[in-house]
């Protein structure tokens, strides 16, 4: 049993989250973890050490109702190149984007010149409306590269998009190769990192570093 | 209207060669023929160097004549021997022009007067927020003075404001923003907290009770290089600005900078590094300043070093998994102080001592502070916990600075009570 309040069951609640961020998130919906309920770590001989955590989220675009989550999170032993691997299970329903998901697609596939935007959030904070989808798109993208380069000694966070470029193609998706700042929290370093993510309302999120 | 135009062409005049002292601006509204003639003699008069703001145009319309101070008299004399009347618009026009020029760049640069119609809901530049404390200490001569305890690197002035009722080296609660230059959710909180200490006093509420007692020194940038570097090249700089021989790397992290543990593991040896501890302790003057400041004071009984983000209240220590002696006591003051906080708006806080809550972190300020025996040593990671981290809207700085507050009082007030 670990307490909340301790480092290693933060990290692990933060994998789960990247990881429901790419699964679930979108231009239209931003999970983000509302309490850490309990936390218990069992270290496996020759496999690894496996998290078992209960969570609540939220979304920041539906803040008036949370939804619970259990994840399982094992980070492999020795190599450290393998992604940990992330089992969820979310309890309830998460509010629908269909609506926000097909205006906004609409409204990208209708401009006369691709996207471009840069420092999202600005050094004040400050993310104008029209691109809060982006934004929450690269979470998305932030959640997958939190996924697949985390260990029990990091936290990533999404400190800001500093370059986003649309391009534009001859499919149904969108494409967004993004220039991320990851803040990983234990070096405190600012890592950027490119990713292209193509999206459909339909088909969700694809993510290429 | 016209004024203010033509008032500005004669700013744009005025800052080249020309006074303007002593002129009038005169009006005259021609009610007869008699009088209108009376006013268009005067703009024959070549000698008097009038300037007509409104020529003459008709009975009843306004003529506005700027009069240089030679020629005052002669042209009210002018009009009163031809019985027209006028008024002085503008006793003196470089009065107004001093004036108008002050305001025009006030308004440019939307500078404030006074500590009450400072903006805290911004985020401020290095300038401002000097000019802050000066004019708060301006306000409040008998509460606030401000302290220069060293120099950065780049030479910048580090400031200390003091309040304090009196007494000689009273006991005293050290509060510090901004080490971090990115975390700018600090820096602005510490403007809050030094208007809220003098409005308390002021008032008689809060903590004008601790202030019988005790003094507070509030340093509010303490990093002022980073911070700069944050204004014009990199909003995400944490580091000083030194530059240690053998690196193209700049910068120290001023909180692995502390002689305590330092260098031990929590920290980086690596110039290049977001936590590099330099390469030796108290190397940055942003530190050693702080460290002989609280050195010759020798009466300080708390300490609280402010940084963000994460959202949490951390005591000793970072450097060692040895619980602080006084472990029980810190953890109990951070549980108070922890609800106060959330008491406000309901914001989660996570407590506890910076190794198990956070990380391992050597060479840390409260693990430096607290074996020098300040045993009331705290650091807190404001908002939030992620959403926007570094770059947190500037509307969340009152309420973040609010919350804050209620917890830092709860601080104080237990070391005031619990004297040692």
């Amino acid at each position: 049993e670990l307490p909340p309040s301790h480092f290693p069951a933060a990290r692990a609640a933060a994998v789960a989250v990247g990881y429901l961020r790419y699964l679930r998130g979108g231009p239209g919906r931003g999970l983000q973890l509302r309490e850490l309920r309990r936390a218990r770590r069992q270290d496996i001989d020759d496999v690894g050490h496996k998290y078992y955590l209960e969570l609540e989220l939220e979304d920041v675009l539906d803040k008036d109702r949370t939804v619970n989550c259990t994840a399982e999170v094992l980070y492999p032993l020795g190599s450290k190149s393998a992604a940990p691997d992330v089992q969820v299970a979310v309890q309830g329903e998460l509010r629908s984007t269909e609506e926000a998901d097909k205006e906004f697609y609409n409204r990208i596939r209708s401009l006369e010149k691709e996207l471009v935007a840069e420092n999202i959030p600005d050094s004040h904070g400050n993310i104008p409306a029209e691109l809060e989808p982006i934004h929450l798109l690269a979470w998305v993208a932030a959640g997958y590269v939190t996924w697949q380069n985390s260990t029990e000694n990091t936290k990533f966070h999404l400190a800001q998009v500093k370059h986003v470029k649309q391009v534009k193609r001859s499919d149904e998706d969108l494409q967004f190769d993004y220039m991320l700042l990851l803040h990983e929290m234990v070096s405190q370093e600012v890592l950027p990192w490119q990713v292209t993510v193509l999206w459909h309302p339909q088909r969700g999120a694809r993510v290429s570093q | 209207m016209r004024l203010p135009v033509l008032l500005a062409a004669l700013v744009a005049v005025a800052t080249c060669t020309e006074t303007f002292v002593g002129h009038q601006v005169l009006r005259v509204i021609p009610q007869s023929d008699e009088e209108l003639q009376k006013v268009q003699e005067l703009q024959e008069l070549e000698h008097l160097q009038l300037d007509f703001w409104l020529a003459p145009r008709g009975l009843g319309l306004p003529v506005d004549i700027r009069v240089p101070f030679p020629s005052v008299q002669a042209v009210k004399a002018h009009l009163e021997a031809g019985g027209v009347s006028y008024s002085i618009m503008i006793e003196d026009v470089q009065a107004l022009l001093d004036e108008e020029q002050v305001e025009m760049l006030r308004s440019s640069r939307q500078l404030p007067l006074d500590t009450d119609t400072f903006n805290y809901e911004a985020y401020h530049t290095i300038d401002e927020i000097y000019s802050f404390m000066d004019m708060l200490v301006a306000e409040n001569p008998n509460l606030v003075s401000k302290l220069e305890i060293g120099r950065s690197t780049e030479d910048r002035p580090l400031y200390v404001l003091k309040f304090s009722t009196g007494g000689t080296n009273r006991p005293a609660v050290w509060i510090d923003t901004g080490i971090h230059s990115r975390e700018w959710v600090t820096q602005a909180s510490g403007v809050w907290f030094a208007k809220k200490i003098v409005q308390d006093h002021a008032n008689n509420e809060g903590v004008a009770s601790i202030l019988e007692t005790m003094d507070i020194f509030l340093e509010i940038i303490t990093n002022p290089d980073g911070f700069a570097f944050t204004q014009t090249k990199n909003r995400l700089w944490r580091k000083t600005r030194s530059k240690h021989s053998g690196s193209i790397c700049v910068g120290v992290d001023p909180n692995r900078n502390w002689d305590a543990g330092f260098g031990e593991a929590g920290a980086s040896g690596n110039p290049c590094m977001e936590t590099y501890h330099g390469p030796y302790p108290n190397s940055e003057p942003e530190v050693k300043s702080i460290v002989d400041f609280v050195k010759s004071h020798g009466n300080i009984k708390a300490f609280v070093s402010i940084h963000s983000y994460s959202q949490l209240l951390l005591y000793p220590y970072g450097y060692t998994s040895t619980p602080v002696p006084d472990q029980q006591e810190l953890h109990e003051v951070s549980a108070k102080a922890v609800a106060a906080l959330s008491s406000l708006y309901g914001t989660k806080y996570k407590y506890g001592s910076i190794i198990t809550t956070i990380y391992r972190a050597s060479g840390g300020t409260i693990d430096w502070t607290y074996n020098q025996g300040i045993k009331y040593s705290f650091t807190f990671e404001l908002r939030d916990t992620g959403r926007y981290g570094f770059l947190l809207p500037a509307k969340q700085i009152v309420p973040t600075a609010e919350e804050t507050w209620l917890a830092l009082k709860v601080i104080m007030e237990h070391a005031r009570d619990n004297m040692y």
